[in-house]
């Protein structure tokens, strides 16, 4: 990189002024568009994401129908004017591969056999992005799923841990994930209030086996306060809904 | 149709198996097959590996050209990964574009490359800002009998070690080795419960599609990770995968010092 690297970490706090272990602002809100059955909007940081689920519905085209349960598809999307550089529209492999580790995080939570022969579909799109937008995505599509009544095992939440100047740290902004060491995305399955499984895990950078494993523990921390948010978010929507 | 109940025949016997603690193949849990690398297969490629696991077989070659470089970094070289899935090699495999799993399979190679700063692209700069090599690293499927994942790897990372730069073709000096600086390894298991198999066969995959991909480095850091496939992950279970995918790696390295 010719770009001037940063110092990330100064005087043990983080460019925004963040402790190691510490969250972005979040904001969430569920049921935020009239056409789909479930949706979420969601602030992590300066991301901006949106999400909508449509389904259980007709699965088109038709070969693709299940007869013993429901097809899940994600589709992860980023505006064109979401990043600096504007983004050409459309599915870029980074997408496409987002769209299939984040599917197959929902799939063993969705209980897909109560609807045989359709489709559930989950679109998110990135608004604004500034680093761990697939994490950001996973969560506002969790609350969407929830708000569309699609019946799960549990919720999915998710957040990344990164390694910058040497250090662990918690759901890492732009800066840090451009200029640091490492970046290792997780989403966990909640249950009951508590984490039960790794749903999503990538990674790439370098890292000891012993920070990897950190990070691990760093990461359940942070999702379960974001996951006590997403609870929030679809209380919130359910409280003020005036029942006829 | 007929495809669809050996399948079911198959993962019955995998499971049944499983639950006397034994594979279909009688292999170790941590054992792979028998692994073969051949390097300089193409003559017509900068570098090039075939690598067998079993019977798993694939081939990589790798081209170098001059092109421009990212405006971000103007003096350093640039990795292109890209992972083809010919129908020649599965009959599940369908000719057209790329679809996602062969986008994520190049995109998990080019990660454990990239991440580990395998190839020195500090040194493939041939004037800044204007002219870099382009490393081309194509991965050319041709028998899946499962575990692609690590055959591109490993054949990913031996083409680059016998890679020359071309320099004398395009007029920019001598030829010169790819420089190289060191040898990530992938270690694919497949998660069935309780248990993990490393290196699964494609018999073994009729169960699910449940990878764990670890990539490490010489000094054993991890250097890329992927979870495949729709199923729940323990926390212990990953522990676990990250323990013997560091020691697996390690042997297979030395099949890479070896070449």
């Amino acid at each position: 990189m010719s770009e001037e690297r940063p110092q990330l970490i100064v005087d043990g706090k983080r460019l925004d002024g963040r402790d190691f272990d510490e969250l972005r602002p979040i904001k969430i809100e569920a049921g935020v568009l009239r056409r789909a059955d479930g949706s979420c909007y969601l602030e992590m940081g300066r991301n901006k994401i949106i999400a909508a689920v449509y389904g259980p519905r007709e699965v088109h085209p038709r070969h693709l129908q299940d007869p013993s349960r429901a097809v899940i598809r994600y589709r992860y999307n980023m505006a064109p004017f979401s990043v600096e550089e504007r983004k050409r529209p459309g599915p870029d492999r980074r997408s496409i591969e987002i769209s299939k580790v984040s599917r197959e995080a929902f799939e063993p939570i969705i209980m897909k056999e109560l609807f045989p022969r359709s489709g559930i579909d989950v679109f998110v799109e990135v608004l604004q992005a500034d680093a761990g937008t697939r994490t950001a995505c996973l969560n506002a599509a969790s609350v969407a799923l929830v708000d569309a009544g699609v019946a799960m095992k549990g919720i999915i939440t998710a957040v990344a841990v990164a390694k910058v100047d040497g250090q662990l740290v918690l759901d890492p902004m732009k800066e840090e994930d451009n200029f640091g060491e490492a970046d290792v995305p997780f989403a966990f399955l909640i249950r009951n209030s508590r984490i039960e499984s790794i749903a999503l895990l990538q990674m790439d950078g370098r890292m000891t086996v012993d920070e990897v494993k950190k990070g691990l523990q760093m990461a359940k921390r942070g999702a379960m306060q974001i996951y006590e948010m997403q609870r929030d978010a679809i209380m919130r929507k359910y409280h003020t809904e005036e029942v006829e | 149709m007929g495809e669809d109940i050996l399948m079911d025949i198959k993962r019955d016997y995998v499971l049944s198996r499983l639950g006397d603690g034994e594979r279909i193949d009688g292999r170790k849990f941590d054992e792979f097959r028998p692994i073969e690398i051949q390097t300089n297969v193409i003559s017509k490629a900068e570098g090039s590996a075939l690598v067998k696991i079993g019977d798993t077989q694939v081939v990589v070659g790798v081209k170098l050209q001059p092109g421009e470089p990212f405006p971000d970094a103007p003096d350093k070289g640039i990795i292109i990964t890209n992972a083809e899935l010919v129908p020649l090699a599965s009959p599940t495999f369908e000719p057209g574009p790329p679809d996602e799993n062969s986008v994520e399979l190049a995109r998990v190679v080019d990660r454990g490359i990239r991440e580990s700063e395998a190839v020195d692209l500090s040194k493939l700069c041939i004037a800044e800002g204007e002219k870099v090599w382009l490393i081309f690293i194509d991965i050319h499927a041709l028998d899946d009998d499962g575990n692609l994942r690590d055959a591109s790897a490993l054949a990913a990372i031996a083409a680059i070690l016998t890679a020359t730069v071309p320099a004398e073709r395009f007029d920019i000096g001598n030829d010169f080795p790819l420089p190289v600086r060191d040898l990530p390894v992938s270690v694919t298991s497949l998660v069935i419960d309780d248990k993990a198999l490393i290196d699964p066969s494609r018999d073994e995959i009729s169960v699910g599609e449940y990878f764990m991909t670890i990539t490490t480095d010489q000094e054993d850091n991890i250097v890329a990770m992927q979870k495949s496939g729709a199923y729940q992950l323990s926390e212990e279970k990953f522990y676990e995968l990250i323990d013997v995918s560091v020691a697996k790696a390690r042997e297979l390295r030395q099949l890479l010092r070896d070449i």
